[in-house]
């Protein structure tokens, strides 16, 4: 038996040890870090079935501020199986990086490209076991901290220094935010750990001085999660950015991001201003994701407004308190995006990642297209896949909620959806294509693809397993209703 | 597990297809082995039994009570044999593709497999699930196959389609809520079972049947969203025109006579004049839309669009008369429509136009076309003999003997006087197209047009001996459909 917090020193003792090798060989193929840093993430996952059960939460003490329920183990499995697909993606990235990063030597930079990642999954995990706001703001400036140098990492790209900068500056006044609300909630109940300040606020404390930390919370979460009006970032970073680090960016954080905004939420439920103001935020971003996603050319910006618009159907689950429903969107989320960037980055290195760089795709690479269409059928929603499952749960839990406004614009939006989604595989099967060229797969990323295609659509018919893995949640939360 | 294989052979075939077995080959004997495999279904059919035949079930969520159950009653029956009668058809029908042969193949068979599994299911989640599996292969079907301007065709019928389907899922949703938690299941027979138990309260089951009125509506074209179809079928190269027009389209009606109207009574009841006034739009409205039509396709677009009237009439009238009416005419609609469109495309693959101003004449050159075509407008207008005129009587009497008065007038009797006069439009529209393209002079373009292949003979007898044998023994159908219906629609209302 292992203890929950051993985890995160693992991942962090591991990034330490792929940054020593990587600075004493020189010579050797800077991908066998990749490797490294894949297979002791692995070991890290595995190691999460053997987890001794959580200690009940303390007044003080490591668990007043940690936890390790089923959510947070949850997701901190979902954020290594995500940094493993990363780090996948990003073997196939190495080329690009090589091309963009100044340095003496011919493999300068690849080895801080495979370990930053590594630093942001130990982040990732805290943020999903911090039940303190000190715990909260700590691990996510350590996830934001490594993502600074990630999306700028190919800074020869003018684009991508756009990006870098554009992050720093936005993330760095969200959190300057969430401070500013912690010390206001600080202010109004005396205390930073979320179980006793639901205490205080249930027992009528001060409840306007906190509400106003709480926005101010929700401004600086809104900026990770890329929730209206907080998402106008998005779009430019999601394209300047390496592509592995935008499907980081776009699944990584934002699942992180949702963790710590259902764990802040529980407590400030018990005032109905919240509900309010998040189906206000929650409607303004399926409209503004969906709408915004139509007239998209470029891949990668579809992609980052159909990120926004995830987030919107995310956050009906969240307004519905539907621990589960948001857990297996997540896990649809996940797979869907990686594939669809797993499928950009090897089209993108043979032609562009235009829509238009699509057309034809069916006959040059069928694998490659069809791998394609799995994955905006089920990020458009279509049956017997997991992105269908996904939607099928927030619906349920919007019904059960009786969110008529959430229902009517989410079954819009999804029109909508279907229609971009579908210009994807208009151009791959459809179009002709330019150039009749094969596209070569390597074969690992062969192996990856056909894994997230089979989990995608065994998911979209037998949905038990995560339900399970999710369940003990099921109860806590309905209690706390 | 006859079902299992029903659902199955056609996906596995279509596998096979994009792996690399012949395409045609294998696609004509997955679909003789469903028609084979459907037959023997129909007649070992136990037609005394109440209940469901055939039933196999794979638990697949405890906690909600997901089960992947397949079954038959008497009208899913009827529907699973129209599904490979008309999928054998259109796949012989198939000439030659122009371009990926395989994956249009492997289509047609996805979109016969989307509808027998939704047919065939007994759980309201895979109903829903089966029927959206054909979408992507419609959409790929007329973009890259279709003809005129098939990607707008394409856009249409695929957005239309959607945002039916997500109308229908949330009422589906509100469905299975709306009974009490110890019942709540997506099995059809538990949520029959609790509706007729009275368990889904008055306002919540008039909220749900809108939804499932729109949703549905959507699918079958029902006025006024009925604009996708004509353009979406012109387009679609002719076998998936068949199969959409013939199958899957009647996953609405299905669905209305499955859940809806048995379910939420008191929201049919609520909702019947707003179905009544749309459904004469479908008849009376469309139907003249349908003469104005100067195109062949268009013609036969419309006038599928307009014959769904009448199946609405007899869902409408909700007595056992008309209800086994609108399952009977569900089946001889998809038959004679099949029919149709499968001739038209094998005028506008000979001809190259399907302008009724620039066709005319081709009796003479075409007499197999000509003869099936006659017996398909036919039947679509309705004649004895065929099983439409034998559906829509039934249909016609069934309202006729709902006796509800609105505000006075017993509407549905006014409404059957109305749509009476379908049948005079619907002739006259049939009898105008057959006119301007068999009969008459024939343009000099048309001197090369070559008759039909004679290999053609079976799929076409196939059809019309399926509609001449219910047409004259319409019985075999009712003596299957009256169980079915008669715990759930009264004989006289």
């Amino acid at each position: 038996m292992i203890g929950a917090p051993m985890l995160e020193i693992a991942v962090v003792a591991l990034g330490l040890l792929v940054l020593l090798i990587e600075a004493f060989t020189e010579r050797t193929d800077k991908r066998a870090v990749a490797w490294i840093g894949m297979s002791g993430l692995a070991a890290v996952l595995v190691a999460s079935f053997f987890l001794a059960p959580s200690p009940p939460p303390t007044t003080n003490g490591f668990w007043s501020f940690y936890t390790a329920d089923s959510l947070a183990v949850f997701f901190k499995r979902f954020a290594l199986v995500t940094t493993i697909l990363v780090l996948i993606m990003m073997i196939d990235y190495a080329p690009i990086v090589r091309q963009t990063v100044h340095g003496a030597t011919k493999q300068a930079g690849l080895g801080e490209f495979f370990a930053l990642p590594l630093f942001t999954c130990a982040g990732l995990m805290w943020m999903a076991s911090a039940t303190d706001f000190v715990m909260i703001f700590v691990s996510l400036e350590v996830v934001t901290m490594s993502f600074y140098a990630l999306v700028a990492f190919t800074r020869r790209n003018p684009v991508t220094l756009e990006a870098g900068v554009k992050y720093l500056i936005l993330s760095a006044l969200s959190t300057g935010f969430l401070v500013y609300g912690i010390t206001w909630i600080f202010g109004a109940t005396g205390e930073t750990n979320l179980a006793r300040i639901g205490d205080v606020l249930r027992d009528g404390g001060e409840q306007v001085p906190a509400l106003f930390g709480m926005a101010l919370v929700l401004v600086a979460l809104g900026f990770k999660i890329a929730a209206v009006p907080f998402q106008i970032w998005v779009p430019d970073v999601y394209q300047g950015a390496p592509t592995p680090v935008t499907a980081y960016l776009s699944v990584g954080s934002k699942a992180a991001g949702f963790v710590v905004l259902l764990r802040v939420l529980e407590p400030f439920f018990v005032l109905p201003q919240t509900e309010r103001l998040l189906v206000w935020v929650a409607a303004l971003t399926l409209i503004y994701g969906n709408l915004a996603a139509l007239p998209q050319t470029n891949l990668k910006r579809l992609l980052a407004y159909s990120s926004i618009a995830h987030a919107g159907y995310l956050l009906v689950g969240v307004v519905c308190l539907a621990g589960p429903a948001v857990g297996y969107y997540f896990v649809a989320y996940l797979l869907m995006t990686i594939l669809s960037f797993a499928v950009l980055i090897v089209v993108a290195s043979q032609s562009g990642d235009r829509i238009e760089d699509f057309n034809g795709l069916s006959r040059r690479s069928p694998f490659l297209s069809f791998a394609m269409l799995v994955a905006m059928g089920s990020l458009a929603g279509l049956p017997f896949t997991a992105g269908f499952l996904g939607k099928f749960f927030i619906f349920d839990a919007a019904i059960r909620q009786h969110q008529t406004m959430l229902l009517v614009i989410g079954v819009i939006t999804v029109a909508c959806g279907f229609y971009y989604y579908f210009k994807v595989i208009r151009a791959m099967y459809w179009e002709r294509g330019s150039s009749d060229s094969t596209v070569p797969v390597s074969a690992l990323t062969r192996y990856t693809i056909v894994a997230l295609i089979a989990a995608i659509l065994m998911l979209g018919v037998y949905p038990q397993p995560i339900l399970n893995a999710l369940r003990p949640q099921t109860a806590a939360l309905s209690a706390t209703r | 597990m006859i079902l299992l294989f029903l659902v199955f052979c056609p996906i596995i075939a279509a596998v096979a297809i994009l792996l690399g077995t012949p395409a045609r080959g294998t696609a004509l004997g997955s679909a003789g082995l469903m028609l084979l495999a459907a037959l023997l279904v129909f007649f070992g059919f136990q037609s005394g039994d109440t209940g469901f035949a055939f039933v196999t079930s794979l638990p697949i969520s405890a906690e909600w009570r997901l089960n992947f159950t397949l079954g038959l009653d008497g009208l899913s029956l009827i529907m699973v044999l129209l599904t490979s009668i008309v999928t054998l058809a259109a796949v012989w029908f198939t000439g030659e593709v122009s371009k990926q042969e395989r994956a249009f193949y492997a289509c047609l068979l996805f979109i016969a497999a989307g509808a027998i599994g939704a047919f065939a299911s007994l759980d309201l989640f895979f109903f829903y699930a089966f029927h959206e599996l054909a979408l992507i292969p419609t959409f790929l079907l007329i973009g890259i196959w279709g003809s005129g301007d098939r990607h707008a065709a394409a856009w249409k019928i695929t957005i239309y389609l959607a945002t039916g389907s997500f109308i229908l899922l949330l009422g589906l949703l509100m469905l299975y809520r709306s009974v009490p938690e110890a019942a709540r299941s997506f099995d059809l027979r538990a949520l029959q079972t609790a509706a007729s138990a009275g368990q889904i309260a008055p306002d919540a089951q008039q909220q749900i049947y809108l939804l499932l009125l729109i949703g549905f509506g959507i699918l079958i074209s029902l006025f006024p969203f009925h604009t996708w179809a004509p353009q979406a079928y012109a387009s679609a190269p002719a076998p998936a025109a068949m199969l959409h027009a013939g199958v899957l389209k009647k996953f609405g009606l299905y669905g209305l006579l499955r859940i809806a109207v048995p379910m939420l009574p008191e929201g049919s009841r609520h909702w019947a004049w707003l179905l009544i006034v749309l459904l004469l739009g479908n008849i009376i409205y469309v139907g003249l839309a349908t003469i104005a039509q100067k195109r062949l396709d268009w013609m036969l677009g419309y006038s599928s669009v307009m014959h769904m009237g009448y199946i609405f009439l007899g869902i409408a009238s909700a007595n056992l008369l008309g209800t086994t009416g609108a399952a009977i005419l569900m089946f001889a609609h998809g038959l004679s429509i099949a029919l149709l469109f499968a001739i038209s495309g094998q005028v506008r693959d000979r001809t190259g136009t399907l302008r009724l101003d620039e066709l005319g004449g081709l009796g003479r050159i075409m007499p197999l076309a000509s003869f099936a075509f006659g017996l398909g407008a036919f039947a679509s207008i309705g004649l004895p003999g065929f099983a439409n005129f034998a559906a829509e009587v039934m249909v016609f009497f069934g309202a006729f003997r709902n006796g509800a008065d609105l505000a006075g007038v017993h509407i549905y009797q006014v409404t059957t006087l109305l749509a009476l006069w379908g049948v005079v439009i619907s002739a006259v529209y049939m009898l105008r197209a057959y006119r301007a393209t068999f009969m008459g002079t024939r343009p000099d373009g048309l001197a090369t047009a070559v008759d039909i292949s004679p290999g053609l003979r079976l799929p076409i007898a196939l059809l019309v001996g399926a509609l001449l044998w219910i047409g004259f023994f319409p019985q075999a159908l009712v003596q299957v459909l009256t169980p079915t219906f008669a715990p759930t629609f009264s004989e006289t209302k």
